[in-house]
């Protein structure tokens, strides 16, 4: 068990918790993640350590709520406890000064892009952040990112907010602009990498993209969170989570993280119904004491 | 009254009283009943108490056999159960999922012109009569010595060798990867197998002996095997299998492929069987067809697995015959009783989906048995043209593990074999770093439950002698 010290939305449905757990605040690197496991019937899931503090031994992880187990973990406070959590795993972000280096996150995908743009800026490059979202409240981490890089570039699809448009066109500016750019993070959604890879390929600049595959234990014994880099089978938890872009085989990953989408609406569903149950039996216990 | 040994031999092996084979293929229950105090009183009568008892010498742990099954058959049953764990820290596990055709009761002399004493059915019972009626009873456990092991995984390596030290009076601390305690008797082996209340029990009683657990623990990532040895006098690692090998055919990759591992776990350790009242899915099973690779007992647990998640067929594909199946008789045999085909001589060529990913089809190869192989056996080679589409919506790989690097990785100095097998000194488990021993699967490569716990127990022998004299070894 594993008590949360902070917990506070960032944007809609996304969450930041900063957790006790001094062993993996200790350990961890950029790049590695987490298995956490909300209640005793729980999944296990990979999250990305974000941030740590050693001096007050936690953890901060950053989550969207979007099946039932990362909303479950969303309605948590602070001062609630995590079932387990488990870490840290996978190798941590290869880094060293490639000169310039631009960090892309995409929606919580910054999250996860933030300890590494850190660790490329400590490590002497001069980092260039894409912050990107649908739209305003979905731009997270703007100002801590702003505290530990070099430029920032906020974007949204809708144009609420910074650059109207997606990252990969905020990137192509930059390229178009005869920006020189050695090197390339990109977190986000699988279309959203996919399309970074696309443009960054012609330009041959070295671009690494962090996956979330579908994972059980996160050691390597299970083999669930397979890809295809390099036409070569990977597990993901121990030979990842970043790999080369140009080389990870993006179509057997969309289709493989479709993998439990009927059952995982179907546990969704259920899961909602019983808060929404909650809700009303409260609201009619609170109308008979009334 | 005293019996010959001819009427001994005289009486009949008692049959173990089971589920119905059409009524236990749809649910998750323990298939085996177990035997009742006269079932087992009269089996015990079997037992000639031989003067050199190769049962003993058969069991990879040294239970006291004729010892135990004596005092079965006078119904003292607690006195049987503690004879039991003098030399094995799980007796009732390892009466269910113990080889002991191939070990104890395959030397049995009983079992030369007859059938052998049913060792494995005793054993079960006396550990589970001690649990049910009296509790489990622990050990007596030496004075503390105040040296300090660490143990780096729960499993049956683990526990055996923790259990072995704990009564030697040593501080014993388990360190293990997920979040229960039991490795593959938690995560592998299924509930109608295995029980997991039954494996939690006898943690239990470890835990009660004094011996202290760390779940959520990943030795070499959340501390390092040097890390733990600043703080602990000595490390037993017992890390198990590691990563699921695949068969490098076309197609792995689709929706509805599993390794073993991934399967197992899902269903047993996270109760994907209970989805939606557990968080964890799993593929939908109702109707469809499934297929497992391998011939051995994790093969059978899957594939028996397959037929209780609703499979309308389930079968074994294995690339030779029966008899060479590694998996244990009785396993073969209640999957055969449950329904389950088996698809001899035939390999998988290839893995066919549809334009979503999902897994429609395999191509299957037929064989046949050619010249013998280097191992004697007579090689499968395909048979030219023979190959069948078979409809398949699930393929569950259960053809074996390589090793785990999380270890090797992190511990450099350690030796290991190119297949990232730890080297040990097979009659101490000792590993060439100092203080540091091994056992079980991450050193032998997938065997059994038992075997990993008699090297969990001959590490426990050699750690002790090492604390006492560390600077002789």
């Amino acid at each position: 068990m594993n008590k949360i010290v902070e917990a506070r939305f960032l944007g809609p449905d996304v969450k930041l918790f900063r957790i006790d757990a001094q062993k993996i605040a200790e350990k961890r690197k950029a790049g590695q993640f987490v298995i956490v496991r909300v209640h005793n019937d729980g999944e296990r899931i990979p999250l990305t350590i974000a941030d740590s503090n050693t001096a007050d031994g936690t953890i901060t992880i950053i989550v969207q709520g979007i099946g039932k187990t990362t909303k479950h973990l969303n309605s948590l406070e602070a001062g609630d406890f995590i079932h387990d959590l488990v870490g840290p795993l996978g190798k941590a972000s290869h880094i060293e000064n490639f000169g310039t280096a631009v960090s892309i996150g995409g929606g919580v995908g910054t999250a996860i892009a933030f300890p590494t743009a850190k660790a490329l800026k400590e490590a002497g490059n001069h980092v260039i952040s894409i912050i990107g979202g649908r739209s305003k409240e979905y731009v997270i981490l703007e100002d801590e990112m702003k505290a530990v890089v070099d430029e920032v570039y906020a974007t949204t699809d809708d144009g609420s907010y910074g650059f109207h448009g997606f990252v990969t066109q905020k990137l192509q500016q930059l390229l178009d602009e005869g920006r020189k750019i050695d090197f390339v993070l990109a977190i986000g959604p699988i279309p959203m990498m996919a399309a970074v890879a696309k443009v960054t390929k012609p330009y041959g600049i070295q671009t690494v993209i962090s996956l979330n595959p579908i994972m059980v234990d996160g050691t390597g014994m299970c083999g669930g969170c397979r890809a295809v880099v390099d036409e070569k089978t990977v597990f993901v938890c121990v030979d990842g989570p970043e790999f080369d872009a140009h080389k990870v085989d993006f179509d057997v990953l969309t289709k493989r993280n479709k993998m439990y989408l009927p059952q995982e609406r179907d546990s969704l569903d259920k899961h909602v119904c019983h808060i929404d149950n909650m809700y009303d039996a409260k609201v009619k216990q609170n109308e008979k004491v009334a | 009254m005293e019996i010959t040994n001819k009427q001994r031999m005289a009486i009949k092996r008692q049959h173990m009283p089971e589920q119905d084979p059409n009524t236990r293929n749809k649910n998750f229950t323990e298939v085996n009943y177990g035997y009742d105090e006269l079932l087992a009183m009269e089996e015990a009568r079997r037992c000639i108490a031989c003067p050199k008892p190769a049962c003993i010498e058969g069991c990879p742990v040294s239970v006291k056999i004729p010892q135990f099954l004596k005092a079965i058959e006078k119904g003292q049953f607690a006195e049987a159960a503690a004879i039991l764990k003098q030399d094995n820290a799980l007796p009732a596990v390892c009466g269910r999922v113990c080889p002991q055709e191939e070990q104890c009761e395959m030397v049995c002399v009983v079992g030369k012109k007859g059938t052998s004493v049913g060792i494995g059915h005793l054993e079960r019972f006396a550990a589970d009569w001690e649990r049910n009626n009296i509790g489990i009873q622990l050990s007596e456990v030496k004075p503390a010595t105040g040296k300090k092991v660490a143990i780096v995984g729960g499993g049956p390596a683990g526990l055996s060798c923790a259990g072995d030290l704990i009564q030697m009076g040593h501080e014993v601390t388990v360190f293990e990867a997920l979040h229960e305690i039991g490795g593959v008797l938690m995560y592998g082996i299924p509930e109608f197998r295995l029980p997991k209340d039954i494996v939690r029990a006898e943690v239990e009683g470890l835990q009660k002996m004094g011996v202290k657990f760390v779940t959520n623990f990943v030795v070499g990532m959340t501390e390092t095997i040097d890390e733990l040895l600043d703080e602990y006098d000595a490390a037993f690692i017992g890390v198990g299998a590691g990563l699921p090998y695949f068969m490098n055919i076309p197609g792995e990759t689709l929706n509805g492929v599993y390794s073993a591992n991934e399967y197992l776990t899902r269903v047993n350790l996270m109760k994907a069987y209970d989805f939606p009242n557990s968080d964890t899915p799993m593929f939908d099973l109702h109707g469809k067809v499934a297929a497992v690779f391998g011939g051995g007992n994790t093969a059978m647990d899957a594939v028996r697995t397959s037929l209780r998640l609703g499979a309308k067929r389930a079968m074994i594909v294995y690339r030779r015959t029966e008899a060479e199946m590694p998996a244990r008789n009785e396993e073969i045999k209640h999957a055969k009783e449950e329904g389950v085909e088996f698809m001899l001589l035939a390999a998988p060529l290839e893995l066919i989906g549809d334009e979503n990913g999902w897994l429609r089809s395999m191509k299957l190869q037929r064989m046949e048995l050619g010249e013998p192989d280097a191992s004697g056996r007579r090689r499968p080679v395909p048979i030219e043209g023979a190959v069948d589409d078979v409809e398949l919506d699930v393929a569950v790989i259960a053809i074996g593990n390589g090793s785990n690097p999380i270890i090797s990785k992190t511990t450099p100095d350690l030796k290991v074999n190119k297949w990232g097998n730890i080297l040990v000194d097979g009659s101490t488990m000792k590993s060439n770093k100092k203080g540091v021993f091994a056992g079980g699967d991450i050193v032998t490569g997938g065997a059994t439950v038992i075997l990993a716990m008699g090297a969990g127990r001959t590490a426990a022998k050699s750690i002790n002698e090492y604390l006492n004299n560390p600077e002789t070894w």
